[in-house]
């Protein structure tokens, strides 16, 4: 436990105290204790992704879960793992890759984040294509509800289907329900090998087709995401894993299927290139959103960000998977910045999409983080009534006020 | 009442609506045929709009409702309530729009899950949740109990494959979870939803994602001394960094079964392995090649790879048939549904077939290897007195075996919440209200439910839930949380509906 300095802070809010718990037990009472004194509660692991989310209301005590970092079972021959949530998702995968195991999800800089912050931010990248996101991985967690109840559901059993399933609510509930101490995955193998390709494309539109013509193939592909910006036309990357055999096979036929387009071995960092959106050196004004779209609307999504940017003279950048989930990195004047943001989340709510604004530059007025989530919105507050009533886990930073 | 059904009526039309004493009886179960109730009326809904009328004069009357699909669930979650009616969906069967481009699916909730595949598959798509079930369950039913089968192993649960649901709440009120894009901001109710047994509300409408069909599909069967020696060679394959599409294992007696009602041509053996690679051609033969020496260096004397698409949907339809096969051999059986870590699988089995000798019962044994779910088949003939009772005895027990299997921490790990928590259930069920409330309970307890001697918040359906829950120690954890919890979680209007 110790005082929070200004690198404490949340969205510009400052909290009080840094408390960081030993055990699961001791979490739940500190909750528990904060929430009958009224304290506002801001849930912590490394704080990757402290900044997503809009700024809490209120915060008095950051509750981090770093010291809850063990690896509790890794039962590799039924394939699942219990980890607590403080630890970080590369040191989990070494501890798998002992058994050729992996946990198949690719989320931000790994090295850093923790378990749990990935969980509630819900936070994957382009593997989720083959492997679902993490409300398919998650089969069992541990949770510490605002009164102090450590609650545990799901098992270690692969398959789980009975009782309401509230790993799946608190997956991407960005910590609002309670405090997440540990995880129950379901595991894959590890690769035998990888190769990955670049297919360049001579518009949005010739990308686009080349992802539907991919997803509509017999590749066994694992990842494919596509790079669109101001100033370079797009490139699509594509993965393949297995055995020799399988992927000598299938770079045959993904050259048949480009057809006439530049198919160039890529390098596995070419995956990592989400992190690239990040970089802040140079550029301090600058937005980051993560967008959902109907997979088969690529292109016009592109063209629509393109024209969007021209009107309010800014920059763009974005990195799109074939599941319909993208990055989009903005650079420019603050009001631009937010205009473009504004304008495209209409756009986008209008064809059944969404946009969520991850990273906004200090001086850019406000912008909700979150925009629409629909008629179910009493729902959820609601359900925010019920777990956390006095509103002590992340005030205000979720959707519709939550 | 009269003139409740006549609003009924007005709403469904004469032919929407049952209320007559022998078409009721269609309705008084689901595939859970040892309980029944008979319901006031059946309405069957064309349309969402009436189904939310329908739902909102339940909800003004305090009439308890049952929604049901095709009425096959295992867990006696179409059961209806006395006093009460059921909402059948079977009239909404149509799939309202396929996208190719996207892979998304959506229906209406009564359509039944082959016609899902049956309806994409020129194109060369299917659904992948794959119940025995699937050529009469509905998407609905599905939705509601999170169905899968063999083949969930690699492609996951209905919960994997529902993107968007519309539902009609307590209240008759529409909302809509996620949606055809995926992350739509907000809880994951739909996560919530999938899975919950009609206890949270009606759906009405249902988005799917649909798959592409790999390349090639191959079957391997592998016949073993026993099942110890199967279940060896599935956690080498497991070992060797392999994900086959499916994964089941079947003992002898469910072996026979399967031979007797459907002539899969099974090899007659102590355990019998069927492993499932799909994928690129290429792939699949070089991992096909390392199956097949690791069922032989773990002793299979015959390993055969069916040599045809007709072969290999005959010996699907072995493997599906098992069940129902169970009458060929055996008047009168009980499935048991437990959920074991794989690996207490030799240590289960051994102690199952201790129990049956005991017992003086058979018990056949059909396992999806992959993810644990174990099917043990208590076969016993009503006829002969005081059979039924030792077979529902054995049956409990193994249950308790499975139990204890799921909960009893392997090697190193501790697991201090669920373990006491399983204590803590274990003595909550045995009170008496709870007694009530678990019924139909795996014990067999026949007392009846007074839905107004219920916790107002819970829903009828809830019984039914526990039950299923009881087939796994975390499962009771897990609910004892959803009592806890949950049913004051607002789902709006459970309370007042009560
Ligand atoms: C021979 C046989 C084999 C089976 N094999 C499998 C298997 O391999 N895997 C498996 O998972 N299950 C299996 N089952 C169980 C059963 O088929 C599945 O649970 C199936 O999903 C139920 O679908 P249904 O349409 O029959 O639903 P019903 O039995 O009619 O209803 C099931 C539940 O869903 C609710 N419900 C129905 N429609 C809706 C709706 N629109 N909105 C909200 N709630 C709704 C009902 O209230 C009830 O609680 C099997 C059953 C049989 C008889």
């Amino acid at each position: 436990m110790h005082a929070a300095t200004a690198a404490d802070a949340v969205a510009g809010v400052q909290p009080k105290l840094v408390i960081e718990p030993g055990a699961e037990r001791e979490l739940a009472e500190i909750l528990r204790l904060s929430n009958e004194a009224g304290l506002a509660v801001i849930p912590r692991g490394n704080g990757t992704k402290l900044g997503w989310g809009n700024p809490p209301t209120r915060a008095d005590l950051i509750l981090s879960t770093t010291r809850l970092n063990e690896i509790i079972e890794h039962a590799w021959a039924d394939l699942t793992v219990t980890v607590e949530a403080g630890c970080t998702i590369q040191r989990l995968q070494e501890t798998l890759a002992q058994h050729g195991q992996r946990l198949a999800l690719d989320p931000l800089w790994p090295e850093k984040a923790t378990i749990g912050g990935v969980l509630s931010a819900n936070d994957s990248g382009a593997l989720r294509l083959r492997f679902g996101a993490l409300r398919d991985l998650i089969i069992g967690a541990t949770i510490a509800l605002a009164d102090g109840t450590l609650a545990s559901s799901g098992g270690k059993v692969v398959k789980n289907v009975a009782g309401y399933d509230l790993p799946k609510l608190v997956t991407g509930a960005l910590g609002t329900l309670g405090v997440i101490t540990r995880a129950v995955f379901r595991l894959h193998p590890l690769p035998r090998n990888t190769r990955s390709f670049s297919v360049a494309a001579a518009s949005a539109e010739e990308a686009k087709r080349f992802v539907v013509a991919v997803q509509d193939s017999k590749l066994a592909h694992t990842s494919l995401q596509c790079h669109f910006s101001d100033d370079t036309s797009p490139v699509s990357d594509i993965l393949f894993e297995g055995t020799e055999a399988g992927l000598a096979a299938q770079e045959n036929q993904l050259r048949d299927l480009a057809e006439h387009a530049a198919v160039s071995e890529a390098s596995r960092s070419t995956w990592t290139a989400r992190e690239e959106l990040w970089d802040f050196s140079d550029r301090p004004c600058t937005a980051i959103a993560k967008i959902s779209i109907l997979p088969a609307s690529m292109a016009r999504t592109m063209k629509l960000v393109e024209n969007i940017a021209k009107r309010q003279q800014v920059r763009w950048r974005a990195l799109v998977y074939a599941t319909g989930l993208g990055w989009l990195r903005l650079e420019g004047k603050p009001e631009a910045l937010r205009g473009a943001l504004h304008e495209l989340r209409s756009e986008l709510e209008a064809q059944h999409g969404s946009l969520v604004a991850l990273h906004r530059p200090e001086k850019m007025p406000a912008f909700d983080a979150w925009g629409s989530a629909g008629d179910a919105l009493p729902l959820m507050k609601a359900v925010k009534q019920q777990m956390d009533p006095k509103s002590t886990l992340n005030p205000g930073r979720f959707v519709g006020g939550i | 009442m009269g003139h409740t059904f006549d609003e009924l009526r007005a709403i469904v039309g004469d032919r929407g609506l049952i209320s007559s004493a022998e078409e009721l009886h269609t309705y008084e179960c689901d595939g859970l045929t040892n309980f029944r109730v008979m319901p006031r009326a059946v309405v069957l809904p064309n349309t969402t709009e009436q189904v939310q009328a329908v739902v909102r004069i339940c909800h003004r009357e305090r009439m308890p409702f049952v929604a049901r699909g095709s009425g096959t669930g295992l867990s006696g979650g179409a059961l209806p309530v006395e006093n009460g009616i059921v909402i059948s969906l079977a009239r909404m069967n149509r799939i309202l729009e396929v996208d190719f481009p996207n892979a998304r699916v959506v229906v209406e909730p009564g359509v039944i899950n082959l016609d899902v595949t049956g309806r994409v598959s020129p194109q060369d798509y299917f659904y992948a949740p794959d119940p025995s079930s699937q050529s009469i369950c509905s998407i609905g039913g599905n939705v509601a109990e999170n169905s899968g089968g063999a083949h969930c192993l690699k492609y996951g649960f209905t919960t994997t494959h529902v993107l968007g649901l519309e539902v009609v709440l307590p209240d008759g009120s529409l909302v809509h979870f996620g949606g055809k894009t995926l992350d739509a901001p907000g809880y994951d109710l739909a996560g919530v939803f999938v899975g919950s047994e009609g206890t949270l509300g009606v759906a009405t409408k249902i988005i799917l994602r649909i798959v592409k069909r790999p390349e090639c599909v191959r079957t391997l069967l592998a016949a073993f001394p026993s099942t110890n020696e199967a279940g060896a060679a599935v956690s080498d394959i497991i070992a060797e960094g392999m994900l086959p599409a499916a994964i089941e294992m079947m003992d002898n007696l469910a072996i026979q079964a399967a031979e007797a009602a459907v002539h899969a041509n099974y090899p007659n053996c102590g355990g019998l392995l069927l492993v499932e690679l799909d994928g690129p051609v290429a792939e699949v033969d070089a991992l096909m090649t390392e199956v097949k020496k690791i069922c032989s260096s773990n002793g299979a004397p015959e390993i055969r790879v069916a040599q045809s698409d007709a072969e290999r949907a005959l010996v699907w339809k072995g493997r599906k048939a098992a069940f129902a096969a169970m009458g060929r051999i055996s008047p009168n059986y009980i499935v048991q549904d437990g959920v074991i870590p794989r690996t207490a699988l030799p240590q289960v089995m051994s102690e199952i077939e201790r129990l049956s000798q005991a017992g003086g019962l058979r018990v056949a044994n059909v396992f999806h290897a992959g993810d644990g779910n174990l099917h043990p088949l208590v076969l016993y003939d009503r006829r002969i007195a005081g059979q039924e009772e030792a077979a529902e005895a054995l049956s409990s027990q193994i249950l308790e075996l499975c139990i204890a299997a799921g909960v009893a921490p392997s090697t190193h790990c501790s697991f201090r919440i669920p373990r006491k928590s399983f204590q803590l259930l274990a003595s909550v069920a045995k009170s008496p209200v709870n007694t009530c409330r678990t019924r139909p309970n795996p014990q067999g307890s026949r007392n009846v439910i007074d839905p107004r001697r219920w916790t107002p918040q819970l829903n009828p359906k809830r019984a039914a839930c526990i039950r299923r829950c009881a087939t796994n120690s975390w499962r009771l954890w897990e609910m004892r949380m959803c009592m806890r919890r949950l049913p004051r979680m607002p789902w709006p209007e459970f309370s007042r509906s009560w």
